[in-house]
C-alpha cells in the first residue's frame, strides 16, 4: 500500500507510464496486467481453436483423411488444456484485473508485484506445454483429465506437461489471492460487501474455489509424476494402488474448476442484463447466496463425472442427488435474470445480445446437465458426444460468450472508444448461429451411440458430423471479426462518453472515460458510491 | 399414446430443437435419439431418459417463454418504461426455490428405482469375463473354458488406415464389425465382469442400455437380459479413451436362442476354431488375476 501511495504522488495526476517493453515486463498496473491477460487469452483461444478445427476437419467425413489417430488424441488433449487453462481462466483473471479495482473504488490491485508474477508465469507455462508438440512421442494424448494408466504411457511430453500444469496452478492461485485481498481490503469506505457489483462477488467466490482446489490438482499431477519417474504406485494396481483414486482426486479439483470457469460469467451477465433492461438486478442478495450455494455444492458432486467406474449404490445415489440439487441455485439465478428483464426497457446492443444468448444457451446446457445427473441414463450418455455437447454448451455460449459480452460492455471504458455496433452485431449473429450448428447435432450423435475422443466413426454418424464440422468453421472463422472489431475500435473508434450505456450503474462508470491509469487515486466519496450503486 | 408414437414424437422434438428438421429425408438424419434397446434395463433407461427430456421441454417452454415474452414485450424501441421499483421479492424467491425442489424429487424417485434394479446382480445364469486390451477385447466364459479375442474386422481395419484410398461407405459395418463376436443367449441374465490388461477401457453396447469401465486391477460388473425374440447382432464400442486406436475396438454381441447357444458353446469346447484360438492369448497376465485381487477400493 505504501508503495502504491508514493507511486501516486510521483505521478501526480497525469498518467505517466513506463514506455516500450519495460511497461509490460515490469508491469504492476492492474490495467496493463489485465490487458496482457486478455491478449494472452485471445492468443490461446485462437491456438486452441485451430486445434478444434483440426479435430472437426478430421471428423468432417468417416475415414482418416488428415491426421494420425495418435496426433488426433493430442489435439483433443491440447485443445482442452489450452482452452481451459490458457483461454477462459486467464480471460477471467484479465477481466478481474481491469474491473475489480474500478468497481470497489481502489487505485489498483492489492498486490501489484505478485500480479506481475502471476501473469508472467503463464507464457512460460504454455511455452512448456506447446513444446510437447515437438518432442519424441508427441504432445500428451491421454485426454486433459490425464487418467492413469493411459497418461503414464506418454513419452517425453510427460514431465513438460506436469510442470506446465504446476506453473498454471501457481499462477491461478496467486491471481486468486490478489482478488481476495483486493476485495476484502481495498474497498472504498462505505462500500459494504453487499454493495459490491455482482461481478466482484462471483469473482470473490471463484477465488476461494481456486485457492481450495488448484493445490489438489497439483497433488494429483505430482503423484502421477512420482509414479512415472520414481517408482511409486499411487495409481498402479500392480503395486497396490488404484487408478480410480486418481479420478476421485482429479474430479475433486475438476468439478469446482467447472464453476471457476462459469461463476464469473454469472457476474458479468448480472451486470449487463440490468444495464440494458434499465432496471436494477432482481434479487441481488439471493444472487449472492445462490452463487455461494453453487460453490459449496461443487465440492460434493465430483463423482458424477465417473458414474461408470463402479461405485457402491449408496455412492451413486448420493452423487446423483447432490448433483441434481445444483439445479436449484442455478434456477434461482436464471429466474432472477428473467425477472430483471421483466417490466424493463430493453435494448439490444452487442453486449446485451451476447448476454441473452448466454441466458438461453447456458440454460440449455443446464438441461442436458440435469439429464446427465440421472445415473441410469448417464450410463448411456457417459463419454458419448452427448457429454461433449453438454459441456461445450455451458463453456462456449456460456463462459466464452460472457467473456465476449464483458469485453464489448467495458471496452469503451477501457479505451475511451466505441466499437462498431454493426460489426459487433454481425459477430454476435455469426457466432450464435455457428455455435448451435456446431454443438446441437452432437446431442444426436451421442444419443445415437457415438463415443467421444474418436478420430473416425462408422458411417451412420456421417451426416450430423458433417453439419457439426460446418458449424465449427463458421463459428471459428467468425471469431476473426471479434479481433477486428476490437482492433478497429482501439485504432479509430468514435470517442465514448463517461457513461456510454445510459442504464449502466456501478463505480466504474463514475470514472472518466477512458479510465485513468490509477483508477481511484482517492477513494470515491459516499455520495459517489450511492450514485453508482442502484440496488 | 403408444410407445412407438411417443418415440416418433420425441425424435421429432429433438429435430425441431435442432431446427434442422427439413433435412430428415435422408435415413440417417433420423438417428436423433437414444435407442430403446432390447433388454429390460435398456427400456427402463430409455423411458427415464424420455421422462427427463419431457421435463426439460416443459421447464424450457416456461423459462424460454418467459425470456422471449420479456424480450418482446419490454422493448425500449416500443416505448417500454422500466419499473425500477421492482428489485426483489422474497415470495418469488421461495416459490422458485421450492417448485424446482419438488420437481427434482419427482425426477429422482424413478431414477433411484431403476438404479437399484441395475445394481441387482443376483441370480445371473452366465458369467463372462471381459478384459480390455489396447486395442481389442478378450472374452472368457467363466467355468466353460471358452475364451477368445475379439478385434476390429479386417475390412474395416484396412479401410481405416490413413490414406487407404478405401471409401468407408463401401465397407459393410465400417468400424462396427469384429472377427469374433461375443455370443450370448436371449432371455438369460448374463453377468459381465469387466477388467483391463493395460489402461482403462469401457464396454458399451447402446442397445443394452449400459456401459461400464474396464479398469486394470479392478473388477466391475454389469448385467443384461436380452428379451426373448430379440436375437441378432448388437454393436457398440470402447467408450473410454484408451490410446491411439481407441476408436478402433468395436464390440459385437451376437444374441442367439438358448439352443443355438448350447450348440455354439459345445462346438467351442470341442475345439472348433471359428472364434479365436485361445492359444493366442498372452501367456500370463501381468496384472493380478481376479482371484488374487484385493477387495477393490471403489468408493
Amino acid at each position: 500500500m505504501a508503495n502504491t501511495a508514493t507511486h501516486d504522488h510521483a505521478h501526480d495526476h497525469h498518467d505517466h507510464k513506463p514506455h516500450g517493453l519495460k511497461r509490460w515486463l515490469y508491469a504492476t498496473n492492474h490495467k496493463d496486467i489485465g490487458t496482457m491477460y486478455l491478449v494472452f487469452a485471445c492468443v490461446m483461444f485462437f491456438l486452441g481453436g485451430a486445434m478444434a478445427l483440426v479435430i472437426r476437419a478430421e471428423l468432417f467425413q468417416p475415414g482418416l483423411q488428415f491426421v494420425d489417430p495418435g496426433f488426433y488424441n493430442s489435439m483433443t488433449t491440447m485443445h482442452a488444456l489450452l482452452m481451459i487453462f490458457g483461454a477462459v481462466m486467464p480471460a477471467w483473471t484479465g477481466l478481474a484485473n481491469w474491473m475489480v479495482p474500478m468497481q470497489v473504488g481502489a487505485p489498483d490491485m492489492a498486490l501489484p508485484r505478485l500480479n506481475n508474477f502471476s501473469f508472467w508465469l503463464l507464457p512460460f507455462a504454455f511455452t512448456l506445454l506447446l513444446l510437447t508438440l515437438f518432442v519424441p512421442g508427441g504432445a500428451p494424448a491421454g485426454g486433459w483429465t490425464l487418467y492413469p494408466p493411459l497418461s503414464l504411457q506418454a513419452g517425453d511430453s510427460f514431465p513438460l506437461t506436469i510442470f506446465a500444469i504446476h506453473l498454471m496452478g501457481i499462477s491461478s492461485i496467486l491471481g486468486a489471492i490478489n482478488v481476495v485481498v483486493t476485495i476484502l481490503n481495498m474497498r472504498a469506505p462505505g462500500m459494504g460487501l453487499l454493495n459490491m457489483p455482482l461481478f466482484c462477488w462471483t469473482w470473490l467466490i471463484t477465488a476461494y474455489l481456486l485457492i481450495a482446489v488448484m493445490p489438489v490438482l497439483a497433488g494429483a499431477v505430482t503423484m502421477l509424476l512420482t509414479d512415472y519417474f520414481f517408482g511409486t504406485s499411487f495409481f498402479a494396481a500392480s503395486g497396490g494402488g488404484d487408478p480410480v483414486m486418481f479420478q476421485h482426486i482429479f474430479w475433486f479439483f475438476g468439478h469446482p474448476e467447472v464453476y471457476i470457469l462459469i461463476l464469473p460469467a454469472f457476474g458479468v451477465v448480472s451486470e449487463i442484463i440490468p444495464t440494458f433492461s434499465r432496471k436494477p438486478l432482481f434479487g441481488y442478495e439471493s444472487m449472492v447466496y445462490a452463487t455461494a450455494s453453487i460453490a459449496f455444492l461443487s465440492f460434493i458432486v465430483w463423482a458424477h463425472h465417473m458414474f461408470t467406474v463402479g461405485m457402491p449404490l449408496a455412492g451413486q445415489l448420493f452423487f446423483m442427488l447432490s448433483t441434481m440439487l445444483i439445479a436449484v441455485p442455478t434456477g434461482v439465478k436464471v429466474f432472477n435474470w428473467c425477472a430483471t428483464m421483466w417490466k424493463g426497457s430493453i435494448s439490444f446492443e452487442t453486449p446485451m445480445l451476447f448476454a441473452i444468448a448466454f441466458l438461453f444457451l447456458f440454460t440449455l446446457g443446464g438441461f442436458s446437465g440435469l439429464m446427465l445427473a440421472i445415473v441410469p441414463a448417464d450410463f448411456q450418455y457417459h463419454d458419448s458426444y452427448f457429454v461433449v455437447a453438454h459441456f461445450h454448451y455451458v463453456l462456449v455460449p456460456g463462459a466464452v460468450f460472457a467473456i465476449m459480452a464483458g469485453v464489448y460492455y467495458w471496452l469503451p471504458k477501457w479505451t475511451g472508444r466505441m466499437y462498431n455496433e454493426k460489426i459487433g452485431k454481425l459477430h454476435f449473429w455469426l457466432s450464435t448461429i455457428g455455435v448451435n450448428v456446431l454443438f446441437f447435432p452432437q446431442h444426436f450423435l451421442g444419443l445415437a451411440g457415438m463415443p467421444r475422443r474418436i478420430p473416425d466413426y462408422s458411417t451412420q454418424f456421417a451426416d450430423w458430423n458433417m453439419v457439426s464440422s460446418l458449424g465449427a468453421s463458421l463459428f471459428g472463422f467468425s471469431q476473426l471479426l471479434f479481433v477486428y472489431v476490437i482492433w478497429s475500435a482501439v485504432r479509430s473508434g468514435e470517442k465514448a462518453a463517461d457513461r456510454p450505456w445510459e442504464g449502466a450503474h456501478g463505480l466504474e462508470w463514475e470514472l472518466p472515460t477512458p479510465a485513468p491509469y490509477h483508477s481511484w487515486e482517492t477513494p470515491p466519496t459516499r455520495s459517489v458510491i450511492s450514485h453508482g450503486a442502484m440496488h | 399414446m403408444t410407445r412407438h408414437a411417443r418415440t416418433a414424437l420425441s425424435a421429432t422434438a429433438f429435430a425441431i430443437l435442432g431446427s434442422l428438421a427439413p433435412l430428415a429425408a435422408h435415413a440417417e438424419w433420423g438417428n436423433l435419439n437414444m435407442p430403446v434397446g432390447v433388454t429390460v434395463l435398456s427400456k427402463e433407461i430409455h423411458a427415464l431418459h424420455m421422462t427427463m427430456f419431457w421435463w426439460c421441454v416443459a421447464i424450457g417452454v416456461f423459462v424460454f417463454g418467459w425470456m422471449i415474452w420479456s424480450l418482446v414485450a419490454f422493448r425500449k424501441s416500443q416505448g417500454a418504461k422500466p419499473d425500477t421499483t421492482m428489485t426483489h421479492s422474497t415470495k418469488a424467491e421461495i416459490v422458485w426455490t421450492v417448485i424446482p425442489v419438488v420437481i427434482l424429487v419427482i425426477m429422482a424417485i424413478p431414477a433411484a428405482r431403476t438404479l437399484i434394479a441395475i445394481e441387482d446382480t443376483r441370480n445371473t445364469e452366465i458369467s463372462i469375463k471381459v478384459t480390455g486390451y489396447q486395442w481389442k477385447w478378450h472374452y472368457d466364459y467363466l467355468g466353460e473354458d471358452v475364451k477368445f479375442f475379439s478385434s476390429l474386422a479386417r475390412a474395416s481395419d484396412e479401410a481405416r488406415q490413413l490414406g487407404s484410398g478405401v471409401n468407408p461407405e463401401s465397407v459393410e459395418n465400417y468400424l462396427r464389425d469384429v472377427d469374433n463376436p461375443l455370443v450370448v443367449p436371449e432371455d438369460t441374465k448374463v453377468r459381465v465382469l469387466l477388467t483391463a490388461q493395460d489402461v482403462i477401457h469401457a464396454w458399451w453396447v447402446p442397445a443394452f442400455g449400459m456401459k461400464k469401465d474396464a479398469i486394470p486391477g479392478n473388477v466391475n460388473e454389469l448385467w443384461f437380459k436380452v428379451e426373448k425374440g430379440k436375437t441378432g447382432l448388437y454393436r457398440g464400442q470402447c467408450a473410454e479413451l484408451c490410446g491411439r486406436d481407441h476408436g478402433f475396438m468395436p464390440i459385437v454381441v451376437k444374441v442367439v436362442t438358448k439352443d443355438e447357444y448350447r450348440t455354439w458353446l459345445a462346438g467351442q469346447k470341442a475345439g472348433e476354431s471359428t472364434p479365436a484360438d485361445a492359444s493366442s492369448e498372452p501367456a500370463a497376465d501381468s496384472s493380478p488375476t481376479i482371484a488374487a485381487l484385493p477387495a477393490a477400493p471403489q468408493g
